[in-house]
């Protein structure tokens, strides 16, 4: 049903789209008309490919390095009031900065390639992943931490078997968050400088007065986002709902 | 080692407000006490001061056990709610205490609990998929799993079937002989039935109150028993 509801709302937009092409005169350099883009998506379906390529390297790793980061974060605040007090501040104040204006800054410590993305990337998801991951762990039932106690449990033991199962699908949707905003930090790490990923490709179009390549290779980038989206919603949901049924 | 006996002396504020004052408690070492009371008079609220775990209100007085020792990791509590961890399988949960400690877990003995409490085909399911009394019954073995000398039961049956209930009872009393009980119950057949000392708890103040004569668990049919019972009914009525 809903697969059914995406392919519908595509098609009225590709309508929409085409008549507003049509019924205007608006050059094809600033809206090409669907068709051309497709075409222009099929001639230069080598080119965009490699382009994807790079890109989502850059998004996969970054999610990947920025999700270990902010898991180990999260547990370190959750199990340590000192870490509490102390790094608490810094990571509120890091994110009153716009992260995007660290961009060029990146770029010239770690260069033109991939590092520069995948950071930003990480820089991006890390605070959306620690804040789910650790309010989640701060948020345990009452009852889970006064049985472990009566029990006998270490605090380790209590984290390790208790507060993290039951953290996890607040994680969940860190992740989910993640999933979202890690396509965002590569494309704008590819746009303060590259030489590659489909972010590049824009703006090489772009240049060239190539809108068709342009929209082809935003078409292609959302894509790969929601796949990216799809892909990690269902792998966090279809393991949760295995970990923890009914909640 | 002997279960230790327990004494409870103190008063509670809950908001600044009396929940009790003056209240004189004595678990007896070995035997079963049951607190009888309607609810929100402050059984739970005791029975978790014992425990040593946060409540609402503040305790002014002391409760200590009778050898002198702390007794912090000699007691083991079941909750009024089941608690079940709901990512973890029946097994896992009755095995828990063990698990958290770093033990051992004795599979024959967590397998043997689960079959006393009737959940041997259960036994690999997650609590989501159980009945409430089910799980009420996976909590109890949790808790028999434990080898506490002190058990604080908080309402351990009420999610049972009367049959149910009855055998649960007489299960919970043969495998904690020896151990120092405090069941808190708003029933009265249960504390007629299960104590060797039976309080009743309203807002003026706690009694204690003569059990029937004859050993716990008493039949079912036993007339002393029902006869405690609607005295104790009785008694809860009046104020
Ligand atoms: N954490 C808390 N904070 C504030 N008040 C509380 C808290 N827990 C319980 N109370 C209050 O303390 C009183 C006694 O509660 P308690 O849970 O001990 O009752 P109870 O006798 O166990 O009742 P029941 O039979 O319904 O379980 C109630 O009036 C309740 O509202
Ligand atoms: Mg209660």
């Amino acid at each position: 049903m809903r697969v059914l509801g995406g392919v519908f709302a595509a098609v009225v937009a590709l309508a929409l789209w085409q008549a507003i092409v049509s019924l205007t005169d608006v050059p094809r350099f600033i809206l090409p008309p669907p068709a051309l883009v497709f075409e222009t998506w099929i001639a230069n379906r080598a080119l965009i490919w490699e382009h994807t390529l790079a890109t989502a390297t850059e998004i996969a790793l970054g999610l990947l390095i920025g999700a270990g980061l902010g898991i180990v974060t999260a547990l370190t605040l959750a199990s340590s009031e000192f870490a509490r007090l102390t790094m608490r501040p810094v990571l509120v104040f890091t994110q009153a900065l716009p992260v995007f204006a660290l961009a060029p800054i990146l770029t010239l410590w770690l260069g033109f390639g991939l590092g520069s993305k995948i950071a930003m990337a990480v820089l991006i998801i890390y605070f959306p992943i620690t804040s789910a991951f650790f309010d989640g762990l701060m948020r345990t039932p009452q009852g889970f931490l006064d049985l472990a106690r009566t029990m006998g449990a270490s605090n380790w033991t209590t984290l390790w078997r208790i507060r993290v199962p039951a953290a996890l699908p607040s994680l969940g949707s860190g992740l989910r968050l993640a999933a979202v905003y890690a396509p965002i930090g590569a494309v704008i790490g590819e746009w303060v400088g590259s030489s590659q990923g489909l972010g590049y490709l824009m703006l090489l179009a772009n240049g060239r007065a190539k809108t068709d390549l342009m929209f082809a290779a935003l078409f292609t980038l959302g894509l790969l986002s929601i796949l990216l989206y799809v892909l990690v919603n269902w792998a966090t949901l279809t393991y949760l709902k295995r970990h923890t049924p009914g909640v | 080692m002997v279960a230790p006996g327990i004494r409870f002396r103190g008063s509670a504020a809950l908001d600044g407000r009396a929940l009790f004052s003056g209240l004189e408690l004595d678990l007896k070492s070995t035997g079963w006490t049951c607190l009888l009371g309607v609810s929100g008079v402050g059984k739970t609220t005791i029975l978790r001061m014992i425990a040593g775990l946060e409540t609402g209100a503040v305790l002014h007085g002391e409760i200590t056990a009778s050898d002198g020792a702390p007794l912090g990791d000699r007691i083991a509590y079941m909750a009024q709610s089941d608690l079940l961890l709901p990512w973890a399988t029946v097994r896992e949960n009755v095995s828990l205490g063990a698990r958290l400690r770093g033990e051992a877990v004795n599979r024959d003995l967590v397998d043997r609990l689960i079959a006393d409490v009737g959940l041997s085909e259960h036994a690999g399911k997650k609590p989501h998929a159980l009945s409430g009394g089910q799980r009420q019954r996976v909590a109890l073995a949790r808790t028999l799993m434990e080898n506490r000398a002190v058990i604080l039961l908080d309402e351990p049956f009420s999610a049972l079937d009367a049959r149910t209930r009855a055998e649960m009872q007489e299960l919970a009393h043969r495998l904690l002989k020896g151990r120092t009980v405090l069941l808190v119950t708003h029933d009265p057949a249960e504390a007629a039935r299960l104590g060797d000392t039976i309080v009743v708890m309203t807002e003026a103040g706690v009694t204690e109150v003569p059990p029937p004569e004859g050993p716990a668990p008493r039949a079912v049919d036993d007339p002393a028993y029902l006869e405690a019972q609607a005295r104790l009914m009785m008694l809860l009525r009046a104020v």
